[in-house]
C-alpha cells in the first residue's frame, strides 16, 4: 500500500500507554508490510521507548497538558494529506479525531475493533453498535486519507521491540502550539470513596438490571454474605444511586479482584476496560444476548431481582 | 443564551433485544421501541437548566424522517422552546461527516451561542459534534460532565477523562460540547406535557432550503458505509449454567468457593 500509516502515541507520566504497542499490530493488520510512524507529542522519554517498536518516531515537543485543539493544528501541519492515522479510542482520541478528520478532509471511523483488508481503496473494518450487542462490517474509503480510532485492548501488543527506530523532531513544522479558544485549567482528581474497590478481592457489581434504587438492598446482602464489596456500572452512578468511587470502567475505577460478579450488567467495553488481572467473572443477566456472556467465565440467564436473593439465602445457609 | 441541541431518535436498548434480520442487512426493526438517544436527553436537560439560569432559548434539532418529530416533541415537552426537523431523502445513508454537513447548514441559519450534542448515540461513534465544530471553526470539547456559564463570551466545562478524573477547560463561545450521561438528572416527561406541545408547529427543512448540494450528503457523499450486521464473536463465551434455580445456585456456589468468591 502506498499510503503511509501513522500511530498517535498516548502516554502518561513519561510512559507510553498500552495502546502504543497495540496500534502497530493494528497497522500490520491493514498492511502487513507497513513501516508505521509513531507520533509522540510532549515526551522525549516516550519517543525513546516507542522507537524500539516503530521504525520512525516523529516528535513534537510541548510541556502543555494535551489539548486536542492545539494538537489537531499540529497534526494538520505535519501529516501528508493522504495519511492513514491510527489513534486510540480513549477520551483524548474522542476529543481529537472527529474534528481532525474534517481538517484533513479524510474519512473517519470510530472505535474500530478489527481490520479485514483493503480492496479498491476501501478498508474493511469491524465496529460494534448498540453497546456491543451487534457487530458491523464497515467499508471506509481511505483513498484520500483516514483517521481511525482503534479500541484499546483488542489488538495483541507487538512486544518484539526490534524496530531500532529513528526519532525525527517535527516541532519546527508543527506551528504555534499555544492554546487559543479552548484553554486547559486543571485536572480534578476523582474523590476517594468509603470503600476502595481497587483493593477488593470479591466484587459484587450491579448494573441497570437492578431497575430501582430500593432494590440495591439485595446486592448489599449478597456482598455481605460472600464477604465482598459492592461495585457498579455507569448507569447506577448516573442515577446517583451509588458513589462514583464504586464505578468500574475506563471512566471509573480499574479493579483487579479474584472474583467479579456482574449482576444485570450488559458488559460494554468501557465497563470491561476497568477489570484487570483476569478474575473469575460470573455474569447474571436476563438478556441471553448481553455481551457480558462473551467475556464471562460462567453465565446465568436470570432476572437478578429473583436470582440474587435466592443465591444469598443459599450462601447464608451454607455458612 | 441561544442554545441548540442535536438529538437523534434511536432504538431503546433498555426496552429491546437488538437482533439482526435474516440477510444481515439491518437490525430487526419490527416491534422496536424507539426513544430519544439517552445522551441527547441529558444534553437537552442541561440546555434547559442553563436557559433557566441565564435566559435565552433552547432549540432541539434532528436529522431524520417524520417519526423523529415525536422525539423533538418529547424534548419540547421537557422544556425546549423550539424544534427543527431536517428531513430529505438525500440525507439517507449519511455518514458522520454527512450529518455534520447537514447540521452545519442549519446552524448557519440561526444564531446560536452554544451547541450541545450527546457524547454518542446508537452507533457508538461519538463523531458528529466534533466534526460540526471543526466545520464551523468553533472550539469543541467531548464527554462534558459539567458546564458553568462564566459570561456571555465563555464557559467553564469539565470533561470526564480516564479514572473518573475531570479535566477542566475554559472555552470561548460559540462552541460545541458533547454531553456525557450523569451531568444532571433529566426531568420526567408526562403524557400531559407531551399533549401540551402536540400541536406546536415544527418547521422542516430539506437539502434545498439549507443550500446543501445533495451529492455531499447521504449515501452519495458517504466515505464510510456499513456493509452488514453480524453477531459478535469475542472468544469462547461463558459456560452457561442450566437447570432449575436450585441446581444452578448449587453449581455456582461450588465454583465460587473454588475460586475464592466466598469468604
Amino acid at each position: 500500500m502506498a499510503q503511509q500509516i501513522f500511530a498517535y502515541i498516548a502516554h502518561k507520566n513519561g510512559k507510553a500507554d498500552d495502546s502504543a504497542l497495540e496500534l502497530v499490530a493494528a497497522a500490520k493488520k491493514i498492511d502487513a508490510d507497513a513501516a508505521v510512524t509513531a507520533i509522540v507529542v510532549g515526551s522525549d522519554a516516550v519517543c525513546g521507548e516507542v522507537a524500539a517498536t516503530y521504525p520512525e518516531v516523529w516528535k513534537i515537543s510541548s510541556d502543555a497538558h494535551p489539548n486536542a485543539e492545539v494538537i489537531r493544528k499540529a497534526l494538520v501541519s505535519i501529516l501528508p494529506s493522504d495519511a492513514l492515522l491510527l489513534i486510540p479510542h480513549d477520551t483524548f482520541g474522542m476529543d481529537l479525531s472527529p474534528g481532525l478528520s474534517i481538517k484533513l478532509d479524510s474519512a473517519f471511523a470510530a472505535d474500530v475493533v478489527d481490520f479485514e483488508g483493503v480492496e479498491d481503496g476501501k478498508l474493511k473494518m469491524v465496529r460494534q453498535e448498540y453497546s456491543g450487542m451487534v457487530s458491523t462490517h464497515v467499508l471506509c474509503d481511505i483513498s484520500a486519507g483516514a483517521v481511525i480510532n482503534v479500541r484499546p485492548g483488542v489488538f495483541q501488543p507487538d512486544e518484539s521491540k526490534s524496530a531500532g527506530g529513528q526519532v525525527a523532531d517535527k516541532t519546527g513544522d508543527a506551528g504555534d502550539l499555544s492554546e487559543t479558544t479552548r484553554r486547559f485549567l486543571e485536572v480534578v482528581e476523582a474523590e476517594v470513596g468509603d470503600v476502595d474497590i481497587t483493593k477488593s478481592e470479591i466484587l459484587i457489581s450491579v448494573g441497570r438490571g437492578i431497575e430501582d434504587q430500593d432494590n440495591l438492598e439485595i446486592i448489599d446482602e449478597l456482598a455481605e454474605a460472600v464477604g465482598g464489596d459492592v461495585s457498579c456500572s455507569r448507569p447506577i452512578v448516573d442515577a446517583k444511586w451509588l458513589e462514583k468511587s464504586r464505578q468500574v470502567g475506563t471512566s471509573g475505577q480499574t479493579v483487579k479482584p479474584k472474583v467479579y460478579m456482574a449482576l444485570g450488567i450488559s458488559g460494554s467495553f468501557q465497563h470491561m476496560g476497568g477489570i484487570k488481572g483476569a478474575p473469575f467473572i460470573v455474569a447474571v443477566n436476563k438478556n441471553a444476548k448481553a455481551p457480558i456472556f462473551q467475556v464471562a467465565d460462567v453465565g446465568v440467564i436470570a432476572d437478578i431481582l429473583e436470582f440474587v436473593p435466592e443465591l444469598t439465602e443459599k450462601v447464608s445457609e451454607m455458612k | 443564551m441561544e442554545i441548540l441541541v442535536c438529538v437523534k431518535r434511536v432504538p431503546d436498548t433498555s426496552e429491546n433485544e437488538i437482533e439482526i434480520n435474516k440477510d444481515g442487512s439491518d437490525i430487526e426493526r419490527d416491534d422496536l421501541v424507539y426513544s430519544v438517544n439517552e445522551w441527547d436527553n441529558y444534553a437537552v436537560e442541561e440546555a434547559i437548566q442553563i436557559r433557566d439560569n441565564v435566559g435565552g432559548s433552547v432549540t432541539v434539532i434532528s436529522v431524520g424522517d417524520e417519526e423523529a418529530e415525536e422525539v423533538l416533541r418529547r424534548e419540547m415537552a421537557m422544556g425546549a422552546d423550539n424544534g427543527i426537523l431536517l428531513d430529505d431523502e438525500a440525507f439517507e445513508g449519511s455518514d458522520g461527516k454527512g450529518l455534520a454537513t447537514i447540521l452545519k447548514a442549519a446552524v448557519e441559519k440561526g444564531n446560536y451561542d452554544l451547541i450541545l450534542t450527546g457524547a454518542q448515540a446508537d452507533d457508538g461513534a461519538g463523531q458528529v459534534g466534533g466534526m460540526l465544530a471543526a466545520m464551523l471553526d468553533y472550539p469543541y470539547a467531548s464527554l462534558v460532565n459539567s458546564i458553568e456559564i462564566l459570561d456571555d463570551k465563555k464557559v467553564k466545562a469539565g470533561r470526564e477523562v480516564e479514572g473518573g478524573n475531570q479535566e477542566m477547560n475554559e472555552i470561548d463561545l460559540p462552541c460545541v460540547l458533547s454531553i456525557q450521561t450523569g451531568i444532571n438528572e433529566p426531568r420526567y416527561v408526562g403524557i400531559r406535557g407531551i399533549r401540551k406541545v402536540a400541536s406546536v408547529e415544527i418547521p422542516t427543512h430539506g437539502a434545498g432550503d439549507l443550500g446543501i448540494a445533495p451529492e455531499t450528503v447521504g449515501d452519495a457523499g458517504a466515505k464510510v458505509r456499513r456493509v452488514d450486521y453480524f453477531m459478535p464473536d469475542l472468544g469462547e463465551g461463558a459456560e452457561m449454567l442450566e437447570g432449575s434455580t436450585d441446581e444452578i445456585i448449587e453449581k455456582l456456589i461450588e465454583m465460587l468457593k473454588a475460586k475464592g468468591g466466598i469468604k
